[in-house]
């Protein structure tokens, strides 16, 4: 079975700055890696590079067997168009720690804003599935809201329809309760947790690890650009091998 | 005990304070007062402005069609600076270095030199230049349309390029501004959806923009307004040329020019009130709540007023 995402020696600079220095993995579609590690260890940098938001520098990473913003043919390798790059990134979902809901369209139409303009779903369609899908994330009494009117966990579930109304076969989650205060990061990560457990693929970076080992599958830990320990969220939060990653467990938890 | 509980249930009595008095406002609004009446009893005895003339003349058919030309000319050309601002604006955004320079040397020429000496090329300067205009197809000697160049640069079209070009480039830089100000993590939103750039930009950028853009572009066509009065030194026949040619006859300078300014009073007034309205509009979703419009205001004073 091909992986849904397969890193290989994967290599991100900003500048000078090496942010990935080697980054290899591989998720099983229908699992749910859990990415965790100190702020400017590379992990958010690596999951933008899943969807093309940031280029590699070296390595290869490929989503669903297709290499991931090129197409390498003999051993020459092309950087891929616009309208291909776009085409691809239809097909991941991504989550963001600032929502990045549009301000200027109501929960409805930023669920639907992609389905009519990109796959040209026709409208009643699209809002069709638009409703379903914000009924799923339990807010089908806020379709005309506009996101300043909703609390950060409200947005951030918005944020999840949005990406799902895309249908996509993949789903990365950036940060999702990072930005919220306490008693609304439950709500969130129960949507995530209802989006596992249907099958979906999924990349979580987050500093939840109670959401880390009840969810995932495969845990990594990133620091300084390498994956310094990876395994079953369990083992490694329980009992974790490394010192660096003890040091770092011993802060959060 | 149960009586103490009674007591903290109640509340307090509201509290019914003196509101300070203002003696500044009423001193103030009193000089003000006296100083208007002084300038406005002076104005009268000195015969300075002659009512019965600019009654006469405020509604007269050659001042209407003066207003309307004004309104044509200026209404036309901001439409055309907004599409050439968003353009040369996309452009020097553009990573394309080519189209950045084209759009920093627009902006450059056209904001930098006065608009009068615009004006003055085109309705001047071009038909020297250029005897005719011709329409034909390159490295041919095929031509599809031809005209001698006095005859399509008219004073409308000369005063229409001229401040249309002008406008453009102050334009640009405003929309420019707007689609700075939006957030970058909008732009990887819809790029994570799959939408391109041309999309992006259409459904989220700019309409997003729109609230930075807006004011100022309100101040651009108010000023536009009386800016196309320049366009009376070309001959266009508009507000201010108008009222030249009546009182080049009949000599009543200082009424006219009042006609005239009355006119351009009303024009930029209600060009005021339409950019409050299109800032309303276009403030959907970013506050909780819109404020009232002056109008729903003064309409809550009046329900009030009763009970005072």
């Amino acid at each position: 079975m091909t992986a849904m995402v397969k890193a290989e020696s994967v290599h991100k600079r900003f500048g000078r700055l090496e942010v990935l220095r080697g980054i290899d993995l591989e998720v099983a579609p229908g699992k749910v890696l859990v990415i965790i590690g100190p702020s400017g260890s590379g992990k958010s940098t690596f999951l933008r590079c899943i969807n093309h938001l940031e280029k590699i520098n070296a390595g290869r990473l490929w989503v669903d067997g297709e290499l991931v913003g090129y197409r390498e043919s003999g051993n020459k390798i092309y950087e891929l168009h616009a309208r291909d790059v776009a085409r691809k990134r239809a097909e991941i979902g991504m989550v963001f720690q600032h929502f990045n809901l549009f301000p200027h369209m109501t929960a409805l139409e930023n669920v639907i804003e992609a389905p009519t303009h990109v796959k040209k779903t026709p409208r009643p369609v699209a809002i069709e599935a638009g409703l379903a899908l914000l009924e799923r994330v339990g807010l089908s009494d806020k379709r005309d809201a506009y996101p300043a009117q909703l609390s950060g966990g409200q947005q951030q579930r918005v944020a999840i329809a949005r990406a799902l109304a895309m249908d996509p076969k993949l789903m990365l989650f950036d940060e999702p309760t990072s930005a919220l205060d306490p008693e609304l990061v439950g709500e969130v990560l129960d949507a995530m947790r209802v989006l596992a457990r249907e099958g979906m693929s999924m990349i979580v970076v987050t500093h939840e690890m109670g959401f880390a080992r009840e969810v995932g599958d495969h845990l990594v830990f990133l620091d300084e650009g390498l994956i310094v320990e990876q395994g079953s969220p369990r083992e490694i939060l329980s009992a974790p091998r490394k010192l660096r990653t003890q040091e770092f467990l011993s802060k959060v938890l | 005990m149960s009586s103490e509980s009674a007591d903290a249930i109640k509340p307090p009595d509201p509290i019914r304070a003196v509101p300070v008095r203002h003696w500044g406002r009423w001193v103030s609004a009193a000089l003000v007062l006296a100083l208007v009446a002084w300038l406005v009893e002076a104005a009268i005895s000195a015969h300075f402005i002659d009512f019965a003339v600019v009654r006469r003349y405020q509604f007269s058919s050659l001042i209407l069609k003066g207003l309307q030309a004004t309104v044509v000319l200026a209404v036309l050309a901001q439409i055309t600076g907004i599409a050439l601002g968003v353009v040369f604006a996309v452009m020097r955004l553009s990573k394309n270095p080519v189209m950045s320079a084209v759009s920093s040397f627009y902006i450059w020429f056209f904001r930098g030199t006065p608009v009068l000496v615009q004006l003055f090329f085109w309705y001047n300067g071009i038909p020297q230049v250029f005897h005719t205009l011709t329409i034909a197809i390159p490295f041919t000697h095929l031509t599809l349309y031809t005209t001698p160049m006095t005859s399509f640069m008219t004073a409308f079209m000369a005063a229409f390029l001229g401040l249309a070009l002008n406008e453009g480039a102050y334009m640009a830089e405003i929309v420019r501004a707007g689609i700075i100000s939006v957030d970058e993590g909008q732009v990887e939103a819809a790029s994570a959806l799959g939408m391109r750039s041309a999309l992006t930009l259409r459904r989220i950028v700019l309409p997003q923009a729109m609230r930075v853009i807006i004011p100022p572009t309100g101040n651009e066509f108010i000023s536009l307004l009386k800016t196309t009065s320049l366009a009376s030194t070309i001959t266009y026949g508009e507000l201010l040329r108008r009222a030249g040619d009546i009182y080049s006859t009949n000599l009543e300078v200082v009424p006219l020019l009042i006609v005239a300014s009355i006119w351009y009073l009303v024009l930029t007034s209600i060009a005021s009130i339409g950019q409050y309205y299109i800032e309303r509009r276009f403030a959907r979703g970013r506050m909780r709540s819109t404020a009232e419009t002056p109008l729903q205001r003064v309409r809550a004073v009046m329900r009030q007023r009763p009970r005072l």
